[in-house]
């Protein structure tokens, strides 16, 4: 494989890597508004590597300008969707998580 | 390790992550976190296209994962909406408000 497509795999396979780190934070953490951060930081930047990573195994740059155009909707769209979320759950009377003040200091 | 066998890999993480987002997306105790589990599952979606489109060369698949990228987001707002709101309609609709 040439030089570029090495990038390529490489991005692609930290896109992943990230993506399921995402997916575990959304399954373990503890409360909603942790899973929302989870979910909302690797959704963007998992997108990004992901998306960058196939641009450099498509060749010409229709491709890469419709990459690079679903990385730009994605980046707009997916925060403003967390943040519509999190706006909902707070109004819907979900309080945030706060870890228990463990008795001896 | 050709390009296909890695797109396969990368293929089956993305999927892991989506089977997570399903099983939050049903253990989920409030409303919400469906909600985050559809609007999770929606953009690995777009990028199980966008890897459709690499494996199988054809760049107009794109333009799906675009669509795709973009109703997905409409959706969870409108779900939102309905949630927060009550109703789709004016936030005050009262009974027969034209508006």
């Amino acid at each position: 494989m040439s030089g570029i497509e090495w990038l390529g795999v490489i991005l692609l396979v930290l896109g992943a890597l990230l993506g399921l780190v995402g997916g575990i934070g959304v399954l373990r953490f503890p409360d909603f508004f942790t899973r929302l951060h989870a979910a909302g930081v690797t959704d963007t930047l998992a997108t990004g590597l992901f998306l960058s990573g196939l641009a450099c195994l498509f060749g010409d740059w229709q491709a890469t300008l419709k990459l690079a155009l679903i990385f730009f909707f994605v980046l707009f769209t997916s925060p403003t969707a967390s943040h519509a979320l999190a706006k909902a759950a707070l109004h819907g009377g979900l309080k945030p998580w706060k870890r228990r003040e463990d008795p001896h200091g | 390790m050709s390009i296909a066998s890695v797109l396969l890999l990368v293929g089956l993480a993305v999927l892991a992550t989506m089977a997570m987002a399903l099983a939050r997306g049903l253990l989920g105790p409030t409303v919400y976190d469906r909600i985050l589990a559809v609007n999770m599952f929606g953009t690995k979606t777009v990028l199980l296209i966008a890897l459709l489109a690499a494996r199988s060369g054809r760049s107009d698949y794109l333009d799906i994962a675009l669509l795709y990228a973009l109703i997905n987001f409409i959706g969870v707002i409108a779900v939102l909406k309905y949630f927060e709101y009550g109703s789709l309609g004016h936030p005050h609709a009262e009974e027969g408000d034209e508006g």
